[in-house]
């Protein structure tokens, strides 16, 4: 048992990059994380790591690229515009098969939008997000506690896959302090990414060439890499997939899927909605990629109504929708913009939508 | 008893390059090699190739290598020997890489004081797009979105490099050199060694220029093209040495 201590998000974040091992950081400023780079710039020195503030988001991706081919584990933190100049390096990195973990803390958007939390960035996050076909593990905390428990666990699927993993948070769990329970590791995790030496690029001693690299010219040789790609990434899918449920027993009236803060708001709502006589139960994604489809479609024809509640204007419901495969009503309830639902709004809408569907 | 004068640097690979006849990325490449073996680094250098002619620049190199995105070889080069300090880095990158789309990366990498090495080919022009106007193009030069040649009123004039980072306040050393004779080659060597030197040493940031000759995308041949290279380049872009650490 660790210590339990009240912690701000971004910090306990910063934290937990510490605890999986990482002790090289690259980061540029941008609300609302700047906080895991301060705490950082701190805490880094102090456990004889690499903190470096980089020009730009653009250049940050690369800076992790730079280091995950030299077979360190390396991280960096960033929020939705600063994310979209990574995506390039990302495209990269996840080409050369290289384990990093990427925190995004959600502000809303398009554009330069606000500083507000949001969930807006879903397709990007689980799309891919840059160009090519690839995949990123993408992570979902609702908590404090979820968001360390979860970078110790994108470091380590990230390493296990050679891929990068991504933390989405939004602006709430950044910024809220919780209590937060520091797991306690028997020994320090290394700071190398495990095997590395077979393949990172530290020196060709009495050996042949280490070479990272991502252009192939050969269409034989880019359809290989594709190949084994999607290969790896059926993998993740049949492996990885984490979910949490509350309640899916028996028939439901509906059937929330939900995650991170919004999640939180549909736990208060669905004791409104009980006392109200209505059946209600969640299905919580903790892994937004890979997705937990096969669940959800095993709960969906118990279902009178499976809602999508999220906030953005309807990302994660294109997801819900594939894996229900009309074996029941599908509907999205959310908003964007930084505004958050209150319970009462989500459980009023809710008594709404549920008339409108059939028994 | 015959003693070998000549031989192939280990640092080089056997593999025959790609590049165009007269071309003199492959007398860079062997610069690089030749300093790196006399140096004693090679077994700890890792070379960051750029977009552009030099991309496949790996498969002549017998050393560890990564492959950088358009511009992006400083940042790479950052991450890499900030966490392995123990490692002799450098980029190679050409100057549509570098001077256009990189500028960002190369300016704050030095301006930062990198311990690592940069050879920056300049021969003005793109090569691996088939000859197309770069910040370096020189004034009425014809390149194929230059058609009635570079109008430095619409396009503006052609950026020195070596200037513009020397000007920071940053110790480094900063150089600028031509291979297009054997005079020239010789102090390219030196500058090249030099720098790989002063990061050997843990000293400073280290950029060596290299004035190049295109003679595909300039449309003369090897001759002409060290020729037109001597004429109108080298009064431009002045070779020798801008900056040292020790100007201090």
């Amino acid at each position: 048992m660790g210590n339990k201590i009240l912690m701000k998000g971004n910090e306990a974040i910063g934290e937990a990059a510490i605890l999986a091992g990482c002790r090289a950081y690259f980061c540029y400023p941008i609300t609302p994380q700047t906080e895991i780079a301060e705490y950082l710039s701190r805490r880094m020195p102090e456990v004889g790591g690499m903190f470096l503030q980089g020009e730009s988001e653009l250049a940050v991706s690369y800076m992790l690229f730079g280091a995950a081919a030299g077979g360190v584990k390396v991280c960096t933190s960033s929020s939705s515009p600063g994310i979209s100049l990574m995506q390039e390096g990302i495209s990269y990195i996840t080409a050369a098969e290289l384990p990093v973990v990427i925190v995004n803390v959600v502000r809303n958007g398009p554009g330069l939008g606000g500083i507000l939390p949001a969930q807006s960035d879903y397709f990007q996050a689980v799309k891919g997000g840059g160009h090519g076909d690839y995949n990123t593990i993408v992570l979902a905390p609702a908590t404090v506690q979820e968001a360390v428990d979860m970078m110790i666990l994108a470091f380590e699927l990230s390493e296990k896959y050679r891929n990068p993993a991504m933390i989405l948070a939004d602006g709430m769990i950044g910024q809220m302090m919780e209590p937060v329970e520091i797991p306690e590791f028997p020994e320090t995790p290394s700071k190398y990414i495990a095997g590395h030496e077979a393949w990172a690029t530290i020196g060709a001693k009495g050996r042949k060439q280490n070479l990272i690299k991502t252009l192939f010219l050969d269409p034989t040789l880019a359809y290989n890499l594709n190949l084994k790609l999607a290969e790896k990434y059926r993998r993740i899918e049949a492996e990885e997939v984490r979910f949490e449920e509350t309640d899916t027993g028996g028939d439901l009236d509906i059937l929330f899927v939900s995650f991170g803060t919004m999640s939180r708001i549909v736990k208060t709502s669905m004791k409104q909605l009980r006392e109200r006589k209505v059946k209600v139960g969640m299905l919580r994604p903790l892994t937004l990629w890979p997705f937990p489809a096969l669940k959800i479609r095993e709960l969906a024809p118990r279902c009178r109504l499976v809602a999508s509640v999220e906030l953005s204007m309807g990302q994660m419901v294109e997801d819900v929708e594939r894996a229900v495969q009309g074996k029941a009503p599908v509907r999205w309830y959310g908003a964007a913009g930084g505004f958050v639902p209150t319970p009462d709004d989500v459980t009023e809408a809710m008594m709404k939508m549920i008339e409108e569907v059939p028994r | 008893m015959t003693a070998t004068v000549f031989k192939r640097p280990e640092a080089l690979t056997t593999t025959i390059t790609h590049y165009c006849p007269g071309c003199t990325h492959g007398i860079i490449h062997r610069l690089i090699a030749e300093c790196l073996d006399e140096l004693g680094v090679r077994e700890r250098a890792v070379g960051i190739a750029p977009v552009g002619c030099a991309v496949l620049s790996y498969n002549y190199f017998n050393l560890d290598f990564q492959e950088a995105a358009h511009g992006r070889a400083p940042a790479m080069a950052t991450g890499l020997k900030r966490t392995r300090p123990e490692l002799i880095v450098f980029t190679y990158q050409g100057d549509g890489d570098l001077a256009s789309i990189g500028t960002n990366e190369i300016l704050h990498a030095a301006n930062r004081g990198e311990k690592i090495t940069v050879i920056f080919v300049n021969n003005a022009i793109y090569g691996m797009t088939g000859g197309q106007l770069a910040p370096t193009t020189m004034p009425g030069q014809v390149t194929t979105t230059t058609p009635r040649g570079r109008d430095v009123g619409w396009t503006g004039w052609p950026l020195r490099v070596a200037e513009l980072l020397s000007s920071l306040r940053t110790p480094s050393y900063v150089a600028r050199a031509a291979v297009h004779t054997p005079r020239h080659v010789i102090e390219a060597k030196r500058c090249i060694k030099k720098a790989f030197t002063y990061q050997k040493e843990v000293r400073c940031f280290s950029l060596v220029e290299v004035l190049s000759t295109c003679p595909t995308n300039w449309g003369l041949t090897p001759t002409e093209a060290t020729a037109w290279l001597d004429k109108n380049m080298v009064p431009y872009y002045k070779l020798g040495e801008l900056k040292t650490p020790e100007q201090e």
